[in-house]
């Protein structure tokens, strides 16, 4: 793998660093084609629904009811602007807990209505401001995440530009994940990255690398399951073929998700997510209360059971050709091993 | 040239493994004696951070507690490098704080209520938050749901641990998504966050606590406050991000000073219990099973065959 492979002076690192930060500038590019805009190409009808009913309309998300070929839907999506003065409107698509409250108000709706949601993933992350914090941001992108594992309905995610960690998962939580081609996701902007682990924001290219945030990368991790290509030099260079290409790659989701019995569709959802993730196992699982004299029979049994599973699950490799977690048809299939219900 | 002086420099007067300086009101304390007054200045009411095995001492009935999955071991996904190597620090952490990760899980007793507890420390990485703590995380929350014991997570934590990526980023939705399920479950979740609770640690289970409790003075908070002020040039007020700051905004039901902690606990818990579970006719026939009363059931019954999609979906929440 990555090993050893970050001096500068490794020419090969040199030009991995210069493809991952073009890739990093393409998704931040400010005539990318945001969340409108690709709704609007998209969507033969469209009507954009305003506010949270608690605070105010934040215009940093924006979200309503359109119509994709036959599938009436809810959208949700993060909205940068694309001068200037229509991005300090939309605060560079970083929302005020209010726009993830409208969301959520969103996501509920769609699900009264058995309407499917579609979220465009597009933000720098939350807003981390000091009315952001007064307002709960935290709180909104827990909720908005919890409401959105458990809504019954169908969650559409297309990541389209920048995947800014909780403010992103905010509105990333679906049955499936797509991802533009240019579009990244990662835990922590390159910048931030760099300058907690490296001390100076001038590493921020080399933090790019190592958190693999590329649309490809993902891929790889199985955090997105399908990248959609962008045309010709970018999204930003065809606004109407990017989302021509967006739409084909949603609606066929939509067709497929739309067959499926909504208990079965919230489970396979919870276990994508409930399998994220990389660890092993160092030692036998024994159980400390059989260790020192057996306190509760039944978490000794419970825990020899989660044993026995556990040896089965001991995951791990990092290695990229192996996905890290099951393939979606397997998820279908099989509970997840810890459910006890 | 350094002076000699006549006497003993002040460092050496107060040897740093015996005291500690309070970074609030300056005094030097005694270290055994602030043990003793659970790492709580005795002047000030400073709360010094705790470790992880004094914490659950502090809150839990002597000997009840049964730690689980402790076998769990982080790796690295990403084969990340930065300064050091993630495996580096992860040895590192390990030695210094001899604990495997960020978070201990187990089973045990509060006053005599069993519950399932999760706690964190932050001398691990900072508490940070990577696959084997949500993972931990996650364990504790389907462990509450399964048995139905109300659930406790003391947290303590910088936030996602950057070096595992948007794998680490992913522990938000999945802890949240079992928060989902526990709540559905009618299983109570009081969350008590301690200094710091911050960045992707409070943006998911932290925050969603059927009752939010915190430590006096904990910085608590989705953004670090450099970030904040640093974006948007605004002078911060002063206790922004404290857990008084979170009470007076609505987000805390209550700063509980740690020698209480416990005490607040029971009273809790006492009042608080998983909501009864009634019998009812399980649809495919096979005879009587339990439900919680009066709540819906997010996961929805394991019978999955049963029914399409819209006749599911408009089911009332306790099914016949
Ligand atoms: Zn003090």
């Amino acid at each position: 793998m990555q090993a050893g492979t970050l001096h500068e002076r490794d020419p090969d690192h040199a030009a991995l660093r210069e493809q991952v930060w073009t890739r990093v500038q393409l998704a931040r590019n400010v005539r990318r084609p945001h969340a409108l805009e690709l709704m609007r190409h998209m969507a033969a009808e469209i009507v954009e629904l305003h506010g949270d009913r608690l605070f105010r309309d934040d215009p940093a998300i924006v979200g309503g009811l359109a119509r994709l070929d036959r599938h009436r839907i809810v959208f949700v999506g993060h909205q940068k602007g694309a001068e200037t003065d229509e991005n300090i409107r939309r605060n560079f698509g970083m929302p005020h807990p209010e726009g993830y409250r409208k969301g959520i108000r969103l996501f509920q709706l769609a699900e009264r209505l058995k309407l499917p949601v579609v979220t465009i993933v597009d933000t720098p992350g939350a807003f981390p401001g000091q009315a952001s914090e007064e307002r709960g941001v935290a709180e909104a992108i827990a909720r908005s995440i919890q409401v959105l594992s458990g809504l019954r309905t169908p969650v559409v995610v297309v990541i389209t530009g920048e995947g800014g960690s909780g403010g992103a998962v905010a509105l990333g939580v679906g049955d499936v994940v797509l991802a533009l081609e240019n579009a990244i996701y990662s835990v922590i902007s390159p910048e931030g990255c760099a300058s907690i682990l490296w001390r100076s924001p001038e590493a921020a290219q080399d933090a790019a690398v190592a958190m693999r945030l590329t649309a490809a990368d993902q891929a790889e991790l199985g955090v997105i399951d399908q990248v959609v290509a962008e045309p010709g030099q970018g999204a930003h260079t065809d606004h109407a073929d990017t989302a021509k290409r967006l739409k084909a790659a949603i609606v066929a989701r939509l067709d497929e998700l739309a067959d499926q019995p909504v208990d079965a569709l919230v489970q396979a959802r919870y276990g994508r997510f409930r399998d994220m993730g990389a660890w092993t196992t160092v030692e036998p699982v024994v159980p400390r209360s059989e260790r020192i004299g057996g306190l509760a029979e039944r978490w000794g049994l419970t825990d020899r059971l989660r044993g026995l599973l556990e040896s089965g699950r001991a995951t791990l490799t990092g290695s990229v050709e192996q996905p890290l977690r099951p393939q979606a048809g397997d998820l279908a299939d099989e509970p997840p091993l810890r459910e006890e219900v | 040239m350094p002076i000699k002086l006549p006497f003993r420099p002040r460092r050496q007067e107060f040897p740093p493994d015996l005291w500690t300086r309070c970074p609030d009101c300056g005094e030097m304390l005694y270290n055994k004696q602030l043990e003793k007054n659970l790492r709580v200045c005795p002047k000030c009411g400073h709360h010094f951070r705790l470790r992880v095995d004094a914490r659950l001492r502090l809150l839990l009935d002597q000997n009840s507690f049964a730690e689980r999955d402790g076998a769990l071991k982080s790796v690295d996904p990403l084969g990340f490098i930065d300064q050091k190597p993630y495996l580096d620090r992860l040895e590192a952490a390990e030695v210094s704080t001899g604990l495997r990760e960020a978070a201990v899980w187990g089973t045990g007793s509060i006053g005599g209520h069993r519950v399932v507890i999760c706690a964190m420390d932050f001398a691990f990485m900072g508490g940070s938050m990577g696959s084997v703590v949500g993972e931990k995380v996650t364990r504790a929350i389907e462990a509450a749901r399964s048995d139905r014991l109300p659930l406790v997570i003391v947290s303590s934590s910088g936030g996602a641990r950057m070096q595992e990526g948007t794998l680490a980023l992913m522990q938000l939705a999945k802890t949240c998504a079992a928060l989902g399920r526990l709540a559905g479950a009618g299983v109570p979740y009081i969350s008590v966050m301690t200094d710091p609770t911050t960045g992707g640690v409070f943006a998911s289970f932290a925050a969603l606590g059927d009752v939010n409790l915190a430590e006096p003075r904990a910085l608590i908070g989705f953004a670090g406050a450099r970030v904040a002020a640093g974006t948007i040039a605004e002078e911060l007020p002063p206790g922004f991000q404290r857990a008084e700051f979170l009470l007076e905004h609505g987000f805390l039901d209550e700063v509980v000073p740690r020698p209480q902690l416990r005490d607040r606990l029971i009273a809790l818990l006492r009042l608080f219990r998983p909501a009864p579970l009634v019998p009812v006719e399980s649809q495919n026939g096979t005879g009587p099973m339990l439900r919680s009363l009066g709540l819906m059931d997010v996961l929805g019954d394991r019978d999955e065959t049963r029914g399409s999609a819209e006749a599911a979906g408009s089911q009332g929440p306790a099914r016949g």
